[in-house]
Formats: C-alpha cells, structure tokens, sequence
C-alpha cells in the first residue's frame, strides 16, 4: 500500500481539517456553516471510499459481472446528506433571524451587544439593590 | 398489537409531529400532544414490564433479519430510560399548555409542539434502536429540533445560543458517525450486537482506536462533558422554560446511555479501559466539571442560566460513576441519571411557572415571591434541597450510592470531593432561597398571584416523585442494579 494509492482518504483528512479549521476561526456566521458544511462533505467521501472496490461495478445483477461495489454506505450516505442539507439550512434561518436581532452577523459585534446586555441586568440588580437599601434605611431612621 | 410495541413507540411521535401543523388550533394541538407522549409514557412502561419478567425484547424492523435490516432491541438499560424520557416529556407537556401562552407568539405555539414532537421521537428512537447508523439519524432528529426549540425563546440571545449549539451539535455528531463508519470499515456491520461480536477480532488495529477515540469525543460534545460544555449553559438560559425542562432532563440523559451503551455493549469494558486511560480522564474531567461549574453557578444572576450550570456539574456526577468502572459505579450513574431528571425538570418548570407570572429569570426579580407564590417557590426550593442531596429526596439516593462505590473501590480522596462539592450545591441553593425569602421586592410584584393549577400540579407531581423516589428506592435502585448487572454480564 503505497501513500498515493490511498489518495481519497488524504482529501478526507485535508478536506475535514480545511472545514474544521473554518467553523473554529472565522468570525462570519455563514462563514462558519461553509466550514461545517466541508467538515461534513468530508464524512460522506470517507463513506463513499469505503464502498468501492477496484474493478467492481454498481450492484446490478448482470452475467458480465462478478465484482459489485457496496452500496450500503452509498445509502448510508444519502441520508447523511439529506441530514446536512437540514442542519445548513436551519443554520441559514438561524442566521438570517439573528442578523435581524442584532443587525450583524460578525461574532465579535455580536459578543459585544451580549456583554452590554449582561451588564445592564447586573447594574440593574446590584446596583439598584444600593439605591433601595440607603432609602430603606433612610425610613428607619 | 403488542409485539409492535418497540417501533410504535418511535413511530406514534413521528406521525403525530405533522399532523400538528394540520390540526392549527393551538389549544387542539397542545392537547393532542399530550395524548401521543402519554402513549408513548403507557408503552415504555408495558415494555420496562416486559422486559423485567421475560428479558430483552428483540424487533425486527419491516422483518428483515437482524445484521442486514434494522434491529429495534430493547433491554433493562433502554426501557427504564424510555420511561424516563416518555415520563418527563408528557409532565412538562401538561404544564407547556399555559407556559408557551406567556413566552410565544400564538402563531407558534403549533410549531413549538410539532418540534418538540420531533424532538421526543429523536430521544426516544436513539434510546430504541440498536443499529449504530440509525443512533446517528435519530441523534440529529432530536438535535435539529432541539435547536429550533432553543431559537423560540424571547430573548434575542435565544438566536446565537440556537446557532452555537448547532455548530457544536453537528460537529458532535459528525465525530460520531466518523467513527460508525471506521467501525463498518472493519466489520462490515452496523448492529450494535453483532459489532460486539466482531470487534474483538480487530480490537489490534488502530482503525479501531481511532473509531473508538472519534466516538468519545462526539458524545461527550453531546453530553456536555466539561470541557466541551460551552453550548449548554446559553441554550438552557434563553430556550422557553418548558423547553428547558425538557431538554434539561432528558437530552443530556439520553447521551449518557448512548456513552453507556458504546463502553459496554459494544466496545466491552476491557478494551475501553486498555486502550484509552478512560478511567482517569473521565475521573479527572468529572471532577473538574463539578467544581468550576458549581463554582460558575454561585455566580450567575439569571436563574436559569444558573441551573444550567449545576445541570453541567450534575453530568461530571454521572461521569464519574462510570470512571470508577464498577457495577456499583455503573449503578450509580443510572440512579443518578433517573434522580437528576426528576430534579431538574421539577426546578426548571418552577421557574417556567414564574417566568409566567412575572415575565423574567432574574434571581433579583425573584425577590419577595416567597410570600406571593408559596407553592411554586417551596417547589424551587425542594427542587434545590433534592440538588444538595438532603435526606429523604432522591438526591441523597445518588450520592449515597456514588459514595458508596467510590469507597468500595477504595477512592476515598474523591468521595470526600464529592461531599464538598456538595457544599457549592448548598451555597447556590442558599443564594436563591435568600433572594425569594429574605428580600425586600425589587420590582413590583403586588399583582403577582400563585401559578396557575395546570402548571402547579405537574411541578408538585415532580417534587413529589423527588420525595418518594428519595424514600421508596425499589423500583430506581432494583433496576440500575438490574441494568447495570446485564451490560457487565454481556462482558464477563
């Protein structure tokens, strides 16, 4: 088994690390499906490798053949893609709502919106908390 | 009629999510909801009965025979946890009925059931099935609608917790069919059963390793094992309560099994523990997800987010149970599995209930409900007591037996850990019984009335079930023990 020789599988490897490597550093929602969706293409080419066999053909009965390539994980791939084509699309929708929330789809503007968030519910229960214990203690005296 | 029960208790779900989107009337659909998950919560317990008195139940799907066709099986393991699941799902069902009134729009409400319809037959299918490529599709069945679940919530951060959670999901669940499918490479099969046959011829090879090193991964992403927990804490705090609850006390179980499910049927406990130190990562990882997540919980102003984090620190419990690697070990994982659900669906329906009331899950807007809302928050309360593992509820159970096999296996280290850990318990718990007791209101909340009965009857129902199962252990402990002493009997 020479390196060559098992060229699909390298593209497998490469292609899974170029998906992964996508969703882990952009900051572009769309982006980060783009490199899930790679991530994902790169499974059903392992699948898919897995199926052939030199010399075989599809597995339909006929007298000129006697060698037939597994179509099972073929089959096991098409419902793997079907389940990709959901998960990209309801990332899509997911996208689509959020850039109409927060008017961006770029994490970091995203993350900088959340923390304001957080921050105002902070300052509103402790530091309102302040407030009211002063004027409480003002009605005790 | 019966012999079908296996698929049916898939299947009913399955069909009933579309016929949702027919019914339209929001009311009509939240009731027929109630009715298919109460089906399916009447079959899982026909089959745990079943299973109990003749043992394993085999189906086989369309009737092809099993390594070729797909093999529904059903065992001690997976019908206690389908009861588990179908039992919750229709509990916090009754209470959605008023809850999602509150938190959705009322064009919706029909979706919010047909997703969360999908969402039960994708756990349920998983906890069924014993075909490792079909684990994947049911996996990312409940997954996608758990995410449309999420993206219902109120609050814009619902969004970006949704589409965080897909991101991780998918690639989770991509590790996991990476690794069926090195499997398949080696033995050309995908039956669970007929895999653990097979293995053991090509346990050398590193094909094998590297299946068994992708699988782990991808389910613990699943599972939310700290480190890989990040999605978890967001996608509980900001999804509509009930759907919280739901998934709360359900999903992360269901990933356990299927952790369980892998380590013991299929890989068999001997090459687990050879070929990865699984046993001192699970040992360390647990621990350390206890501590920085309880600690992380102390801290938290939403409530929800809060308990989120507590739901993180409860998984390393159960990950720990199963690094001690015993039947004690495994026994209390499964109890623990069973009691954290109980917990956890009976302390996020009550916060759905306030959320009803007052429209927020800021702790400080909990201030001063003690006197207003008596019964939703004695059932916080108890929910938070069952946490810390305070006598007579079914918390103390858990620890107890967790203690116990670590002792057993000579840990003492850890269980002294364990029972300080359950000192952050206290001191968060604390924290939330002071803000609903012992403040003065931060807002105004003179018109806050009790929940509504629909949604106090399935919370007490819980708490209930927290103080009964906390007293009469039979039924929990007699079928972990049971479960627990076929997966290590399928191995010896």
């Amino acid at each position: 088994m020479n390196i060559l020789g098992l060229y699909n599988y390298w593209i497998v490897v490469i292609l899974m690390l170029i998906g992964f490597y996508i969703v882990i550093a952009h900051e572009n929602l769309v982006k980060k499906l783009v490199g899930l969706a790679i991530f994902q293409t790169s499974v059903f080419f392992l699948y898919i490798s897995v199926g052939k066999i030199t010399g075989a053909t599809a597995p339909i009965l006929d007298e000129k053949w006697q060698l037939y390539s597994n179509p099972l994980p073929h089959v096991l791939i098409l419902t793997a893609i079907v389940v990709g084509i959901a998960t990209t699309a309801l990332g899509l929708s997911l996208v689509v709502r959020i850039q109409e929330a927060y008017g961006s789809i770029e994490e970091n503007d995203i993350q900088i919106q959340d923390t304001q968030d957080q921050f105002e519910c902070q300052l509103e229960a402790y530091g309102v908390q302040e407030k009211l214990t002063t004027f409480d203690q003002e009605l005790d005296e | 009629m019966t012999a079908h029960y296996p698929v049916l208790q898939v299947a009913i779900p399955l069909l009933a999510a579309p016929v949702c989107l027919f019914l339209r009337i929001p009311r009509l659909v939240g009731l027929f909801a109630i009715l298919v998950s109460g089906a399916a919560f009447f079959i899982s317990c026909m089959l745990l009965q079943q299973v109990i008195a003749t043992g394993p139940i085999s189906y086989e799907l369309g009737g092809w025979a099993a390594p070729w066709g797909i093999e529904y099986r059903i065992d001690t393991l997976n019908s206690y946890l389908l009861v588990l699941v179908s039992a919750m799902s229709t509990v916090v069902l009754v209470a959605a009925q008023t809850s999602i009134v509150r938190e959705l729009r009322e064009d919706r409400h029909t979706f919010f059931y047909t997703a969360y319809l999908l969402c039960l037959t994708g756990l349920l299918g998983i906890l069924a099935t014993a075909d490792v490529f079909n684990v994947f599709v049911f996996l990312e069945i409940s997954a996608l609608s758990s995410y449309t679940l999420i993206a219902m919530g109120s609050d814009r951060r619902a969004l970006t917790a949704s589409y965080q959670y897909l991101i991780m999901g998918t690639i989770g669940a991509t590790f996991i069919i990476i690794g069926v499918g090195l499997m398949y490479m080696m033995t050309g099969t995908l039956n669970m059963y007929d895999l653990a046959q097979r293995l053991p011829d090509v346990y050398h090879t590193k094909t094998v390793h590297c299946a068994f090193g992708f699988f782990i991964v991808g389910v613990c992403l699943k599972l939310a094992l700290f480190p890989l927990h990040l999605w978890l804490p967001n996608a509980y705090a900001y999804a509509p309560s009930v759907a919280t609850a739901f998934l709360a006390a359900t999903s992360t179980k269901v990933a356990v099994y299927l952790l369980i499910r892998y380590i013991f049927s299929i890989f068999g406990i001997t090459f687990v523990t050879t070929s990865l130190p699984l046993e001192e990562i699970f040992l360390i990882l647990g621990l350390a997800g206890i501590f920085a997540a309880s600690i992380s919980a102390i801290y938290r102003l939403n409530i929800k987010r809060l308990f989120a984090y507590s739901s993180v620190a409860q998984i390393g419990y159960m990950i720990l149970g199963l690094a001690i690697g015993t039947r004690l070990g495994l026994t209390a994982t499964l109890l623990h599995l069973f009691n954290h659900a109980l917990m956890k669906s009976a302390i996020f329906l009550a916060i759905g209930a306030v959320v009803y009331r007052i429209g927020s899950a800021q702790l400080n807007h909990f201030a001063g409900l003690g006197k207003k809302m008596p019964w939703t928050m004695a059932a916080l309360v108890a929910g938070g007591l069952s946490l810390i593992g305070v006598p007579l509820t079914v918390g103390f159970v858990s620890k107890w037996y967790l203690v116990a096999a670590l002792l057993d296996k000579g840990w003492w280290p850890v269980a002294v850990l364990v029972l300080i850990s359950s000192l952050l318990a206290v001191i968060y718990v604390w924290r939330i019984i002071e803000w609903i007791y012992f403040t003065q209101p931060r807002i105004i909340i003179d018109n806050v009335k009790e929940a509504p009965l629909s949604q106090l009857i399935p919370i007490w129902l819980l708490v209930l079930a927290n103080i009964y199962f906390g007293v009469d252990t039979r039924l929990t402990v007699g079928v972990s023990k049971l479960a627990a002493q076929s997966l290590f009997g399928a191995n010896l």
